[in-house]
């Protein structure tokens, strides 16, 4: 089959059009999407039953009591942080990828550091801080005297704006990348056409990087979804407090995995939305010509002003505060300490390779094996990010202990006890269970703007399958690998339920050790470790943009 | 050989196995492994000096409780745990209930021991205790005008109560508790007085209260003696101080809300003798004061003296309904605080 | 409306791209801007467009003056329309919208009528629902021109707007492409690498070279009388072959003197004349001969490369009748009207 020469050229912007393999080759692809899935179908499965669940006495309780107002509030939640974390991230990209103005190519980068902050130790440094007992309002109160009052930080609102200084950053990450590549352009074409520059942003850049914004969108609502940590930190009742509720004050897993269930519909509905919005993602071809607006004299300091405020507010301080915490412990580094380092380092870069080689496979296999089938293999495969961490933890410990248990009654009994449970392979693909929509998201944004006709080039020259991928897909895939490979290392390195539950004996990470302490509320203890947690997660933020700024001033 | 996808997942699933037979973990004989929801370093000195003293080496596995129940459940007779340390009777209750722990004939345990801070069956013992009581600012209220966690609920505390979460199973064991003294009924009206009487909504952690209180949001609070115990370490001369609740109550109520940290040996062992002998060790001298000590608890050994610093609040009396009361109506008692909209 | 650049010059980074750059185009004009890639062509209309400052000069528009060292008037501002290389039309929008999309300043209803009137002045009648995707390349095209034409600009910007079409297309396009720029009467200014594109469609040409214009002339002129070796050079094909003047101002070469006069003397008696392949015309009967090197067979003709005896090389189009192969000596004669010649190297 050969195409005409001219959909060679970089040209027009070409139909998204899938690549089909031959019919032998799609099905082996599609087997190969399924085995990529099973990590995330095995929790799924196991919460799916949970549907058909006893439906006793607690959930009737939990329905009358308590589903009402947390269906409520995680949907104001949810909407908050999607808003949130959609209007901060979307104008940070588009300032520091359209703009130029003093401290740029700084922001451009350190922007992304507030990803690398857990979202509790953010929640707990802006409570600690604005509550009325903290010092903001103490000093408020000596000074004014004691009506002095600032809107109270425990609060719908207040969790609203720590979550989406956390999030943003997803959604910064993406929609830079979709402007680098594309917003100038649009901009000049707007400009042509007589559109201001910001009215050229909401009429042309904005709808045309809909698909990827709705891709970092999609990730925040999930993990907003699935957050504990901060929204319990501001008592704030949601779906998963509720599921934690029935599972560990209750002591009723099987309610918890209803609600779990439960938990699932909205994830669906959420990712229904995102597809609608993706719809028509299209590749315009960079043009590496059009160039930075200055922003001159008082308009370029606004822009530093307004993007230093973001970092301050959403890094500097909580991670300052995390330093000042963690002087005094600094001689309780010891070999442990270095050792949970290590581990972290470790798990984190290797579930970075492994899910984002998961994510690869899954997007590449869709591509040559499009379809409903395959749609949906890709999407099940990524709903594990909407999960509460132990709820996936329990979906896969749970399974993979009964099976040991079989085994090990079937083996030789000079075989000893297996415990496939608490491996280090367990570990990881519990991982990737949870954080592949993480590696997939860019992945696949960048593996859609390749041109379909390249494929066919490729195959045309007797280069195909997994060939093709290498020699042409990878090297045009590098920056949404490195950007799904530097998001997964940061959530592997934050993740804690997942970590305590599967880890082998002696694994113990950075984030493990936060947790011994904040179990008990001992911050100043947990501050040391956490920032190590932040040190180590930021290795890749900033290899990542350093790259970045490299390739595109 | 071209490499095809299903190839490649067939070598990953060869490699991934060889990879977890290999992993498969198995201990010496004499090792015991601790399941333990105590935070570590409270516990691993303690275990480093067993280990020390016996040559028994010993391994810790950290986890939340509820992790760790799940766990051990679904491990079932492959469990590599030997004994369960968790904090709050509750949990300790639930891992009894579903069947997780062995019932023990420890003599030494028995004496040790009261019997009101262990399971009647042996399958568990409180090792030490910690009081969940009454704390106020000493410049805004006279000692003489507390009495009972009850009281809390009139109004004269309008606007000047501070509570920690419901979520925390410290308050569902309180009111468990309640429910076990006062009946159900009564209790509810009990926590919706509270809840009118709250001057900020439900705080994430005891330390947080006690800064409230401190900064002059509210005035009382009720928070686990420990915890008052650390601030108080940092700051001796901190304007709080603990008030021992329900000394002078009449029959069930009478006795401040104790809780207990405490284990048990896990019924699929393979080794009780091993366990048994360290859990017995935790329950008396050195060890049982250190266990406490670390944490600024009171020792569940009578016969052990608590910290310096612990024993300075004074003498209470404790509440001396057993413990597992607590577990058995938590699940009532979370149900009757989300009634009364205690959040 | 009338544009000029007076004396512009532009740098990115270090790099000088444009120098001293001059030109006028009167109102209603075509004129093309031609080059080797890097010249600077695309970075000119870009300066043009207001995508870029300059860094010294000026670049007036119908008189008012948009660009400056000091002041760039933001393009939004400058009223040009400009078909962009890939078209970038926009993805998420039909042809209809993509050309109602630049008229924001009607109201709703004026803006769909001349939407639909503009896409039928490129013939694209029965489009108007369908999305970039669903067009074809000649299509897409044609949407990005009445898209650049409907807000009726000052003037219109293309750059390389054919370079990713097929041949046949393009010849096709290029010709249609003129009279809709002509019917609208439309001042438009397109860079491109391509003579052959720019001679069809340009009323002037300027032939770029590293920054500067060589020659800013009617292609007539430029095929014709080359005002430098490099513009003779890369427009049209030939040779150049050893010359001097002599006493009476006659040009000779080694194949005689040449009929015609010089179109500018050369400050030297020592020159290199240009030789067009057809200057040098087949004639079997003529004393002078040549020996086949290459030939390039074009149809009607065949393009032959002769060596002379000398060794020097000349072009010859020749109808293709005359069918000589590689190595055979022919006899040729020259047809010179005027002479275009240079300095010898």
């Amino acid at each position: 089959m050969s195409r005409p020469a001219r959909t060679l050229l970089p040209g027009p912007p070409p139909a998204v059009r899938r690549v089909r393999g031959n019919a032998a080759g799609g099905r082996a692809w599609l087997l190969a999407m399924a085995v990529i899935a099973l990590p995330a179908v095995l929790p799924l499965a196991a919460v799916a039953t949970g549907f058909w669940g006893p439906d006793g006495d607690v959930v009737a309780h939990l329905r009358e009591h308590v589903l009402p107002r947390v269906a409520v509030n995680t949907a104001i939640l949810v909407t908050g942080v999607v808003v949130g974390a959609g209007l901060l991230g979307t104008s940070l990209a588009w300032l520091v990828a359209v703009f130029d103005f003093p401290g740029r190519r700084l922001f451009s980068w350190a922007l992304l550091l507030p990803m690398a902050v857990p979202g509790y130790v953010m929640a707990f440094v802006y409570i600690g801080l604005l509550d009325y007992a903290g010092p903001v309002q103490s000093a408020l109160r000596d000074w004014l005297g004691e009506g002095a009052a600032l809107p109270p930080i425990r609060s719908t609102g207040g969790v609203i704006a720590v979550m989406t200084l956390t999030l943003y950053p997803y959604v910064y990450l993406i929609a830079r990348n979709a402007f680098l590549t594309q917003g100038r352009r649009a901009l000049e074409v707007g400009r042509s056409l007589g559109l201001s520059p910001a009215r050229g942003f909401l009429r042309v850049a904005l709808p045309m990087a809909r698909p990827w914004l709705a891709g970092g969108l999609l990730l925040v609502a999930m993990e907003t979804l699935a957050d504990f940590g901060t929204v319990a930190a501001f008592n704030y009742d949601t779906f998963t407090t509720a599921i934690y509720q029935a599972w560990f004050a209750m002591f009723s897993l099987d309610a918890a995995l209803h609600l779990a269930a439960f938990l699932i519909l909205p994830v669906l509905a959420v990712v229904a939305l995102e597809r609608r919005l993706r719809g028509g993602a299209r590749y315009t071809p960079t043009d590496a010509r059009a160039g930075l607006l200055r922003l001159p004299g008082l308009r370029g300091w606004l822009a530093a002003a307004a993007a230093g405020g973001v970092l301050t507010v959403a890094f500097l301080l909580p991670f300052a505060q995390l330093l000042v915490w963690s002087l005094p412990s600094l001689a309780a580094v010891d070999v442990r300490f270095l050792e949970a380092t290590g581990n972290s380092l470790f798990l984190a870069a290797s579930g970075a390779v492994l899910i984002v080689a998961m994510a690869l496979l899954l997007s590449y296999a869709h591509r040559l094996r499009p379809g409903a089938a395959g749609s949906t293999l890709a999407r099940v495969a990524t709903l594990g990010y909407a999960l509460p961490g132990p709820v996936l933890a329990v979906g896969v410990f749970v399974p993979l202990a009964l099976l040991s248990n079989r085994l090990t009654g079937w083996l030789p009994a000079d075989w000893g006890t297996i415990s496939l449970q608490t491996t280090l392979a367990t570990l990881l693909l519990a991982y990737a269970a949870r954080f592949l929509a993480v590696g997939h998201t860019p992945v696949d944004a960048s593996m859609q703007r390749i041109t379909p006709s390249l494929d066919d080039a490729a195959a045309s020259l007797g280069v195909t399958g997994l060939r093709r991928l290498a020699r042409i897909h990878l090297p045009m895939l590098k920056t949404g690998l490195l950007t799904g490979a530097t998001l997964v290392f940061v959530d592997v390195m934050k993740e804690m339920p997942i970590t305590l539950m599967t880890r082998p004996y002696g694994w113990d990470t950075l984030a493990t050790r936060v947790y011994e302490f904040t179990a008990e509320g001992q911050w100043e203890r947990a501050a040391l470790p956490g920032v190590a947690l932040v040190l180590a997660g930021l290795l890749p933020v900033a290899l990542l943009t350093l790259r970045a700024d490299r390739r595109a001033v | 050989m071209r490499m095809t996808a299903p190839r490649i997942a067939l070598a990953c699933l060869v490699a991934g196995s060889a990879w977890l037979a290999g992993c498969a973990d198995t201990g010496s004989d004499d090792e015991i492994t601790v399941y333990s929801s105590r935070q570590e370093h409270l516990l691993q000195p303690l275990l480093d000096r067993y280990s020390e003293e016996t040559g028994t080496p010993v391994r810790l596995v950290t986890d939340s409780a509820g992790a760790l129940l799940q766990r051990l459940q679904a491990e079932g007779e492959n469990t590599p745990a030997d004994m369960l340390i968790t904090v709050d009777a509750g949990n300790l209750w639930q891992a009894a209930d579903l069947g997780l722990l062995r019932a023990i004939e420890s003599p030494t345990l028995a004496d040790n021991i009261p019997a009101h801070l262990r399971d009647p069956e042996g399958r568990w013992y409180g090792l030490s205790v910690r009081a969940r009581t009454i704390v106020y600012a000493t410049d805004r209220v006279d000692p003489s005008e507390l009495s009972t966690y009850a009281a809390l609920a009139g109004d004269e505390w309008r606007n000047r109560l501070c509570l920690r979460t419901s979520k925390k199973v410290y308050n569902q064991s309180l009111v468990a508790m309640m429910i076990v003294q006062r009946g159900e009924e009564r209790t509810e009206e009990i926590v919706r007085g509270w809840v009118d009487n709250l001057a900020a909504p439900p705080f994430a952690n005891d330390v947080a209260v006690m800064e409230a209180i401190r900064a002059g949001q509210c005035d009382v609070g009720i928070v686990n003696s420990y915890y008052f115990g650390r601030l108080q370490k940092e700051e001796p001369d901190i304007p709080l101080a603990l008030h021992w609740a329900n000394q002078d109550a009449e029959g069930r109520a009478r006795g401040v809300h104790v809780n207990i940290s405490g284990g048990g040996v896990v019924r699929h062992t393979g080794n009780a003798e091993g366990a048994t002998a360290l859990l017995a060790w935790l329950s008396a001298g050195e060890a049982q004061h250190l266990f406490a000590a670390l944490n600024l608890e009171f020792p569940a050994n009578p016969a052990v003296a608590p910290a310096d610093q612990v024993a300075a609040w004074g003498e209470f009396t404790p509440n001396p309904i057993n413990v597992a009361k607590a577990g058995e109506l938590q699940t009532e008692a979370v149900k009757l605080m989300d009634r009364a909209g205690y959040r | 409306m009338r544009l000029e650049l007076e004396g512009i010059a532009h740098e990115y980074g270090s790099t000088r791209v444009l120098d001293d750059l001059s030109l006028t185009l009167e109102a209603g004009r075509i004129g093309c801007l031609l080059g080797p890639s890097g010249c600077g062509k695309t970075t000119a209309l870009r300066c043009i467009a207001g995508f870029e400052p300059i860094r010294a000069g000026a670049i007036r528009i119908n008189g008012e003056t948009v660009s400056t060292p000091a002041h760039t008037l933001p393009p939004e501002r400058r009223r040009i329309g400009m078909v962009f290389q890939d078209y970038a039309l926009l993805p998420h929008l039909t042809a209809l919208d993509n050309v109602a999309f630049g008229l924001h300043r009607l109201p709703r209803r004026r803006r769909r009528d001349k939407a639909r009137e503009f896409l039928r002045l490129v013939g694209l009648s029965r489009s108007d629902d369908r999305y970039p995707h669903q067009l074809s390349g000649g299509q897409q095209q044609r949407v990005a021109l009445a898209r650049a034409l409907a807000p009726e600009p000052r003037l219109v910007l293309l750059d390389e707007p054919f370079s990713s079409l097929d041949v046949d297309l393009r010849e096709h396009l290029v010709r249609e492409v003129r009279d809709i720029l002509k019917r609208c009467r439309a001042t438009a200014l397109m860079v491109t690498h391509d003579q052959l594109e720019a001679f069809a469609i340009a009323d002037e040409v300027g032939v770029m070279r590293a920054g500067r214009i060589e020659q800013w002339d009617s292609p007539y002129n430029l095929y014709h009388r080359p005002a430098t070796r490099f513009v003779a050079d890369f427009v049209g094909q030939g040779a150049l072959v050893r010359g001097r003047i002599a006493e009476d101002g006659a040009v000779e070469i080694e194949l005689g003197r040449l009929q015609g006069r010089l179109v500018h003397r050369p400050p030297t008696d020592e020159i290199s004349v240009l030789l067009r392949p057809d200057d040098v015309v087949h004639d079997d009967t003529s004393p002078l001969h040549a020996t086949v090197r290459h030939k390039a067979f074009r149809g009607a003709e065949i393009l032959y490369t002769l060596a002379l005896p000398s060794g020097e090389h000349v072009l010859a189009m020749v109808p293709s009748h005359h069918n000589h192969a590689i190595g055979e000596r022919i006899g040729i004669r020259l047809e010179t009207d005027h002479i275009v010649a240079f300095p010898r190297d």
